[in-house]
């Protein structure tokens, strides 16, 4: 990014990994095989529209109506659906609630697998190989090093999303939130918090 | 070189840490949101299936695999599936490129020819005491290998969904039930951790009954 001994800016050049894209976009474009502004709708949509705002909604949903909360426990997509998510990676949802003797935390050891109508896509640290390879052998250990320390005393339940099941973790509500609107209970729940690698 | 699937990280020791951010953006880079794009494409044009399409990010060279971001996994694996359903060549690609590009290597199990019957009705139910088979399968498997030959309880049964291993290796389908599955920690590692549970999603033709 210096300018340092040049009378200019000029444009990095692209590095190897932007040249295989490029590659691969344009062979596949001049085959037709890539529609006018898939790319761009696509890319729009993850960045703006489908994300963790979603399930936080869910989650304040679930803190404010016990009859909402007991129709997501049972039946995850449907009530999911209620609030007008659902789609790819969305199809068969099973949410899990934090209590005070239980926490719940979410991985995919084979690759990347996540909730995407209520969490979006995932984190890089969610998909790269210490997460994965450690969340299930010292989850206590690396939720502690991830900032969530929690009693000797917590049961800790890890869920491996290696089959059709996606699933979302229902925190608990923070205290002292008693006269919160729903909205405002919203932007309370946090990514980290659905995935079950922080507490609220 | 036959390798057992690199992929298939759980367990494994000496990763580190976790380079864990609250906020990060939803892609770092554009070429990022571009090869997530291109292999959704790709995926659709050569009707690829969820194991197919998870297989050929399996098959990456396992130094390349671990050494890359995931998007980079995605891209490697749309070049791939590119390639073998005859889209476009390697050449073309390096051509293109104005360098390497590396792809994933062969699929190197046998297509499956003949997938036998589909099981239409749950073996188990939930508080049944199951054992995942001790098997290493040439090709795709959901069956994560942390929990082969490990004793756990049926928790959930789900719906009926067609078999990873049978669908990425050819045009025969098979659907089975799947559960969920919950292994004690202790059983799972010998290390005397308590009150840690670790549930794992399974077909029915990976576990026995105990």
């Amino acid at each position: 990014m210096s300018d340092q001994g040049h009378g200019h800016h000029h444009p990095a050049p692209p590095s190897a990994i932007e040249r295989r894209v490029a590659a691969l976009e344009s062979l596949l474009t001049e085959r037709g095989l890539v529609p006018d502004g898939f790319i761009e709708d696509v890319t729009r949509r993850y960045e703006s529209e489908i994300g963790p705002m979603n399930g936080a909604k869910v989650v304040a949903r679930a803190w404010t109506d016990p009859e909402y909360k007991k129709r997501l426990l049972a039946d995850g997509a449907a009530s999911i659906a209620e609030l007008g998510f659902g789609g790819a990676e969305g199809g068969h949802m099973v949410v899990v609630e934090n209590t005070d003797a239980v926490h719940n935390v979410v991985v995919c050891t084979l690759c990347s697998c996540y909730p995407w109508p209520v969490l979006g896509l995932p984190p890089a640290w969610y998909k790269d190989a210490p997460y994965r390879a450690r969340m299930v052998r010292e989850p206590r250990k690396l939720l502690a090093e991830m900032g969530c320390e929690l009693p000797a005393e917590t049961e800790i339940q890890v869920w491996d999303s290696s089959a059709e099941v996606r699933y979302l973790v229902l925190p608990q509500r923070p205290p002292g939130t008693d006269g919160m609107a729903e909205t405002e209970l919203a932007g309370l729940v946090t990514r980290d918090s659905m995935i079950g690698v922080a507490r609220l | 070189m036959h390798v057992d699937g690199i992929h298939d990280l759980g367990g494994m020791q000496g990763f580190g840490a976790v380079a864990h951010a609250p906020d990060e953006p939803v892609f770092h880079q554009p070429w990022e949101a571009v090869a997530r794009a291109l292999l959704v494409l790709v995926a659709d044009a050569v009707e690829a299936s969820g194991g197919e399409f998870r297989h050929s990010i399996e098959r990456m060279d396992p130094g390349h695999y671990l050494t890359s971001s995931y998007y980079e996994h995605w891209l490697t694996a749309a070049a791939t599936l590119a390639v073998e359903h005859g889209l476009v060549t390697r050449s073309e690609l390096e051509a293109a490129a104005g360098g390497p590009f590396p792809l994933s290597g062969p699929v190197t199990a046998p297509p499956v020819r003949d997938a036998g019957p589909d099981v239409a009705e749950p073996r188990f139910a939930a508080g049944d005491l199951v054992r995942v088979r001790e098997w290493h399968p040439p090709g795709h498997t959901r069956c994560p290998r942390y929990v082969r030959g490990k004793d756990g309880v049926v928790t959930r049964v789900d719906g009926i969904y067609s078999v990873p291993d049978v669908e990425a290796h050819g045009t025969e389908r098979r659907r089975e039930p799947t559960y969920s599955v919950r292994f004690d920690a202790d059983e799972l590692w010998r290390d005397g951790q308590r009150g840690v549970f670790v549930h794992v999603d399974l077909w029915d033709s990976y576990l026995e009954r105990r």
